[in-house]
């Protein structure tokens, strides 16, 4: 069963003659567990794409269900409830509180969570637990400032993980990396995926793209091509929208 | 998200931007310390003239002259109160213990090679110490005999005998009021300021010696000596009413006036304090106001730090969105953040209040009191100005747009 359900899906920002049609009635379902590769040139819509998946942004038109549920006309606090519970979201930029250990920050969505009735020692327990399985056990109470690209994205990725999340969403999240950390970082993502976590992740990198199970590619906000295991997969979409 | 969690951060966020917060609380520290400090001073004025009030003795009715009143008989008569107006009333009232009439005076004192210019005369009669409330320290006060017979006799008060004789006894000593000799044949014990006036440096002599030798006016002499004040002690509160009304009805048969334009007004202690809380009242209204403003200037101060740290902090806001905080948290934090912070400065503001009202207390000679309610009221005051001015930057943070607000640099 699809655990992402995108129906129909636009985005237009702006009003009237400037508006910008960044996502433009698009079809996409992805199965739970899957690996998804979102490719496309700059400005595509990629960024659109997951902020509507991760209900940062909500569609102008179509709808988006998650997990069967319609989240296109929920309310901003209902929105941040499955940011919260359902979603991890992994930035390019990593986006930590630079203030805040490392600890601290993989703590920070427990602060949020209203379903789960945690005790400060659980909630530390669980954020350590998170970081010692991103590989960081030795650099918890250091501040962002102190860690390496690749260590601080770990982070990110551990507070991504820490609310058990059913779908990890990441924008471009070796962009800001060398080689080598990007490496590791992605073996992080496989190692997730093994473990059975829905991902869905944009990337330039056509290799790194080779190794999800569907790369879904985008021009001018539509979805131009799906390829499954390297070869493209006709999809009624595809079919219809590149003649 | 709890309080104890929202607090925390809040704390973590003011103590990491100390010099801001010290000075964004500054307004606050201000307005709660001039509350407490000029609540303070208007109480310790309060109780200073409750206490001189009290202090004129108990159970007195002063009866006073008019002129603004009095008709044409009162005109005729030369107006207001004379002499025997005491002794009519210590004839015909009843529930009067004693009477005491007063008539004051400045002259020139001398005693050997001193010299003292205007020194307050105070010229009275023979229950003056008992009605007054003031002892006799030395010597002893003029009898009623002495007053009548017009006795060329002194009294003094504790500082002035010191001023006149230093250590050495003023009993039978001659002082030299304005070419009149008089014999000192007693010295007060000291008393202190009551109701603004200081019976320690003044000189007592029968009425009747400053009405002849004092009192240049021969008119005054026509019928009867015109005083300034009777003051009449009464047995008890319960006869009060009806002594003042006795003491009108014949007062007003003596000056052949009708009460409605009478040339004397009757009043008592309760009277004067009535009034004297009335002043103080509107002083402590002025003041509360002027704190009030000071308050919200320090509240205003708030808000606009508030706005600038939301806008400073616009990043934060997004990645607390982006890992499920609701509007409501992010409203929540900032709030709390706010009154957080108009507390902290509520509390500097107390010890400054506090201290600078030992402060003022011990350095002027004005009293003050730290009134335990003003306290209260600062620091509720100082929450609830962090409520209101923090409520619209909470807000404001509140309505960002995740995507917007990640994007912020
Ligand atoms: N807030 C906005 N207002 C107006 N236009 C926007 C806004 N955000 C994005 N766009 C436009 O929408 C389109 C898609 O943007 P998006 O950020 O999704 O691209 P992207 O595929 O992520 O590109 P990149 O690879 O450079 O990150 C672009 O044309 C962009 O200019
Ligand atoms: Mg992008």
């Amino acid at each position: 069963m699809a655990v992402i359900e995108i129906i129909d899906l636009s985005r237009i920002y702006g009003k009237g003659e400037i508006s910008v049609r960044a996502l433009d009635g698009v079809n996409l379902s992805i199965e739970r567990g899957e690996f998804v590769a979102v490719m496309g040139p700059s400005g595509s819509g990629k960024s659109t794409l997951m902020n509507i998946v991760g209900c940062l942004d909500r569609p102008t038109e179509g709808r988006y269900i998650l997990d069967s549920v319609e989240v296109s006309e929920m309310s901003r606090a209902q929105l941040a409830t499955i940011r919260n519970e359902q979603i991890g979201f992994i930035f390019q930029s990593y986006n930590l509180f630079n203030k805040a250990t490392a600890l601290k920050n993989v703590m920070a969505p427990m602060l949020y969570d209203r379903s789960r009735k945690r005790s400060n020692e659980e909630k530390e327990a669980r954020a350590r637990e998170v970081l010692i399985s991103v590989g960081l056990e030795d650099r918890m109470e250091h501040e962002p400032t102190e860690l390496s690209g690749g260590q601080q994205q770990r982070v990110a990725i551990a507070r991504a993980l820490v609310n058990d999340p059913a779908i990890i969403l990441a924008d471009e999240p070796t962009g800001n990396l060398d080689s080598r950390s990007g490496e590791e970082i992605m073996e992080l993502m496989h190692e997730l995926h093994q473990g059975g976590r829905t991902i869905v992740m944009v990337t330039h990198d056509a290799s790194i793209a080779e190794h999800t199970e569907r790369t879904i590619f985008l021009r001018d906000g539509r979805i131009e091509r799906i390829t499954k295991g390297g070869t493209v997969q006709e999809t009624k979409e595809v079919a219809s929208e590149s003649v | 998200m709890n309080l104890s969690e929202f607090i925390r951060l809040a704390w973590e966020s003011i103590s990491g931007n100390k010099m801001r917060s010290l000075l964004t609380m500054l307004g606050i520290i201000i307005g709660v310390a001039s509350v407490i400090i000029m609540i303070g001073i208007s109480a310790g004025t309060e109780a200073a003239i409750e206490e001189q009030i009290t202090g004129l003795g108990s159970n007195l009715v002063f009866v006073t002259r008019n002129f603004s009143r009095g008709g044409p008989a009162a005109f005729r008569q030369g107006g207001g109160l004379v002499y025997e107006d005491a002794s009519a009333i210590a004839d015909n009232v009843n529930g009067v213990v004693a009477v005491i009439v007063e008539q004051p005076s400045t002259e020139t004192v001398k005693a050997g090679n001193v010299v003292l210019d205007g020194v307050a005369i105070r010229g009275s009669t023979a229950d003056f110490p008992s009605v007054r409330d003031i002892e006799i320290d030395n010597g002893r006060y003029f009898t009623e005999r002495e007053v009548d017979r017009t006795q060329k006799v002194a009294v003094l008060g504790s500082s002035l005998a010191q001023e006149l004789f230093g250590e050495a006894t003023p009993i039978g000593q001659t002082v030299t009021v304005d070419n009149i000799k008089l014999t000192v044949i007693g010295v007060f014990e000291e008393r202190g300021l009551v109701s603004g006036t200081d019976f320690d440096a003044q000189l007592y002599t029968p009425i009747t010696v400053v009405f002849q030798k004092f009192t240049p006016s021969q008119f005054a002499r026509f019928r009867g000596d015109r005083v300034r004040a009777i003051i009449v002690e009464v047995e008890g509160p319960d006869v009060l009413d009806s002594t003042i009304q006795q003491i009108e009805l014949l007062l007003a048969r003596r000056h052949d006036v009708t009460l409605d334009a009478a040339d004397f007004s009757v009043t008592t202690q309760q009277d004067i304090i009535q009034t004297q809380e009335a002043t103080t009242a509107a002083f402590r209204s002025l003041l509360a106001w002027v704190a009030g403003v000071s308050l919200i200037v320090g509240g205003i101060g708030i808000m606009n730090i508030m706005l600038v740290t939301v806008t400073e902090r616009t990043r934060e806001i997004g990645i607390r969105q982006a890992i499920g905080a609701a509007p409501d948290d992010i409203r929540w934090q900032f709030l709390t953040e706010a009154v957080v912070l108009s507390l902290a400065g509520g509390a500097i503001g107390v010890l400054v209040g506090v201290g600078g009202s030992m402060l003022f207390g011990a350095l002027s000679d004005m009293r003050t009191v730290v009134v335990t309610s003003s306290i209260i009221l600062a620091f509720t005051s100082a929450a609830v100005v962090g409520i209101f001015f923090g409520f619209y930057p909470a807000n404001r943070a509140s309505q960002l747009d995740p995507i917007e607000a990640l994007r912020h640099e």
